[in-house]
């Protein structure tokens, strides 16, 4: 037996070879990529294992408990999900940021230090951004540069943190930290972006609907997952956070009801989903935080299958909104119905594995006797039911037919859609395997008699309404649309900032620029001679009385002291204007206009420290 | 081409109305089911409105009218713009 390795070195490693491999022989390789990453991480036992000195520092690139073990036995298996589902694509550079990504994010789950979870964390932003870019449509590669930007603000954010954190307390390992102080809050605000909370949400929404059809799946699994991991080791109990899930919970559906986008649909709908994993590491409890991990295990299966089936959708279509779709059912029945077990999962329908997972986080809040939490959560679970319950596979499979005749999607992704589907439903039925590998002991009994019939009751009588809406032609028409979100800032915003600082300020530089230059080369010719204004000022005023006075006394000569006189002051102010004009565009003469405004600041800070 | 009209015109499950028909009436059956099962068992609760009969039908249903209504009503006309809006 060789020794294991850590989990992140497999798939990062291992994707570098990718370029290399062709044909058949690719595509075995890449499904026994995550087949050995999964082999080698069971025989990892708990524990701390490869630290490494790095200066005065301790990397530990496998900190092994049940938290990190969970997250890690899903990654695995959602990227052979994922693998399996593009064995189609031929595009080397999506097949390579794809393990990369994976890669990484396991390589900030297995993370025992701070330092190995900064250079992953950021190894994550630029392999996924690879995955938008590859789409190489212009939006696509706009909305890339937008994720790119927030996601290296959150980056730097995390890293002013870590470095003040580790300056304070001179530890670099990566355990629970809980919000004190400056730097523990910056180290907040870095996980933050990646979790997508409100009001730094607008990248996922942006970003996510432009990505490949394959790299959407990546995208849905990681980065917020692996958000939510950081959050669940570092700042368990943070009462804030009980507030910022909740909203989280909230606010997108009512951009769902109206989006018309399915695939943006489904990034408000991941927003609505990570919000309850945040709140239940909020709560802090031991049966919220297994919550909170149980759901990131069913919500990966569940979430990857929406957006495998709607990818299989574009694939076949090329379309994506509610307005162009319907009707699909009758060409791709597959398709449809693992959209639809996909659809009664996340809404957590009984015997569907949203069920067995949503409703500790929910226990978790009533336990805690936080009645408004509960209130809002269960509004939101309402609102999970509408958009990604009904909304998506209505619009794409049902309603009116769009007269969209295609294909069953390729035996690939139907394969990988099957996979996830059957545990979704395998585990809805049988949550005993997946409430063994929680992080703490679970006495929770998902299936009694009440809960089934209430969770049913809400469900159904909210499908009820939707029933009587769409029967009456009130419920929102979709519409060719597009909904503004808090990216407005940034994107509308942020232009007409450009466009004032272009305009009015530059124009005023402009001025003030020119004005200084016209001050430096007075001044410039004024050190060349300091002699020649008073000499000027002397020649002119002589030659001026000259032309008054000699008209009238004509003396002798009187042309030729004129024309001397002339000669004289031309000569003088031929001086003057000889060497080149000044311009603060010729590179050597900016020192001049910058020793000049040195001089005027220090004779100005003489003057005020002399004062006062 | 001939292929093709000849697939638009075939009947699928949902186009027949008598399939429609037939699946609402399970739907409605369902949620009669639903509303009278709850008299006939043990209600585990953590919070008093729990135990109102019909709790949770009625606020799923109102959750659901007053979502649509506020997105309909009130985020669409703030935030819908025209597609080309940023471009």
């Amino acid at each position: 037996m060789i020794n294991p390795v850590p989990p992140a070195a497999i798939f990062i490693i291992g994707a570098l070879l990718i370029p290399l491999l062709k044909g058949r022989l690719k595509s075995i390789y890449l499904l026994l990529l995550p087949i050995v990453g999964f082999i080698n991480l069971i025989n990892i036992p708990e524990g701390m294992h490869w630290v490494v000195r790095f200066l005065d520092y301790e990397l530990v690139f496998g900190k092994v408990d049940r938290l990190s073990l969970l997250f890690g036995y899903i990654y695995h298996l959602i990227a052979f999900i994922i693998i399996l589902y593009s064995l189609h694509l031929k595009d080397n550079a999506q097949h390579v940021a794809g393990f990369i990504y994976a890669g990484s994010s396991l390589g900030v789950v297995f993370a025992g230090d701070l330092i190995s979870l900064y250079l992953f964390w950021e190894m994550m932003t630029f392999s996924a951004v690879v995955l938008v870019w590859s789409n190489k449509t212009g939006k696509s590669i706009a909305a890339g540069f937008r994720y790119l930007l927030v996601h290296v603000f959150g980056g730097l954010c995390l890293l002013a943190g870590i470095v003040l954190y580790v300056t304070n307390t001179g530890s670099i390992e990566f355990g629970y930290i809980g919000l004190k102080d400056l730097a523990t809050f910056l180290i907040f605000i870095g996980f933050g972006v990646n979790c997508a909370w409100p009001g730094l949400h607008p990248w996922l929404p942006d970003a996510y609907p432009e990505s490949t059809i394959t790299g959407a799946v990546f995208m849905w699994t990681f980065t917020t997952k692996t958000a939510v991991y950081v959050l669940a080791r570092a700042f368990p109990g943070t009462e804030a956070l009980i507030w910022i899930g909740t909203i989280m919970t909230a606010f997108p559906i009512f951009f769902a009801v109206i989006e018309n986008n399915l695939r943006r649909v489904l990034s408000y709908s991941l927003i609505n989903q990570v919000g309850y994993m945040v709140c239940g590491i909020g709560i802090g409890t031991e049966l919220s935080i297994n919550g909170t991990v149980s759901h990131v295990f069913c919500h990966i299966l569940y979430k990857g299958l929406l957006v495998m089936s709607m990818g299989a959708v574009m694939y076949r279509t090329g379309k994506i909104n509610c307005t162009d779709l319907g009707g699909l059912y009758k060409s791709m029945p597959l398709t449809s119905l693992f959209c639809i077990v996909g659809a009664a999962s996340i809404s957590g329908f009984p015997l569907f594995s949203g069920f067995v997972c949503k409703s500790m986080v929910l226990e978790g809040a009533a336990l805690g006797g936080m009645s408004i939490i509960w209130f809002i959560l269960m509004f939101a679970s309402v609102g999970v039911l509408e958009h990604a319950g009904i909304k998506v596979p209505y619009y794409a499979f049902f309603s009116h037919d769009s007269g969209i005749r295609t294909r069953e999607a390729p035996l690939n992704m139907l394969l990988a859609m099957g996979i996830a589907a059957f545990l979704c439903i395998f585990i809805g039925v049988f949550p005993g395997p997946l409430y063994s590998l929680l992080p703490y002991h679970v006495d929770f009994e998902p299936y009694t008699t009440f809960h089934v019939v209430g969770m049913s009751q809400l469900l159904f009588f909210g499908a009820l309404a939707y029933v009587l809406f769409i029967l009456s032609g009130v419920f929102p028409a979709e519409i060719r649309a597009i909904n503004l979100d808090a990216d407005w800032f940034y994107r509308k915003a942020g232009t007409a900032f450009y466009r004032f600082c272009n305009v009015p300020l530059n124009s005023f530089r402009l001025k003030m620029q020119g004005f200084l230059s016209k001050v430096v080369d007075s001044v410039a010719k004024l050190g060349r001679d300091p002699l020649f204004i008073p000499e000027l000022a002397i020649r002119y005023v002589h030659l001026k009385i000259a032309q008054i006075l000699i008209p009238v006394a004509k003396p002798q000569g009187a042309k030729e002291r004129l024309a001397e006189l002339e000669f004289k002051l031309r000569r003088i102010q031929k001086i003057s204007e000889s060497g080149r004009e000044y311009g603060a565009d010729i590179p050597r003469r900016p020192i001049g206009l910058g020793v000049l405004l040195a001089f005027v600041l220090i004779f100005f800070y003489l003057l005020i420290y002399m004062l006062f | 081409m001939v292929k093709k009209e000849i697939e638009t015109k075939k009947e699928y499950f949902f186009d027949k109305p008598k399939n429609v028909k037939g699946l609402f009436r399970f739907f409605y059956a369902l949620l009669l089911v639903l509303l009278v099962i709850e008299f006939f068992i043990y209600k585990h609760t953590y919070f008093p409105w729990e135990e109102w009969p019909g709790f949770y039908a009625v606020f799923g249903f109102l959750a659901f009218v007053a979502l649509i209504f506020a997105a309909k009503y009130i985020l669409r006309p703030i935030v819908k713009r025209k597609e080309d809006y940023y471009d």
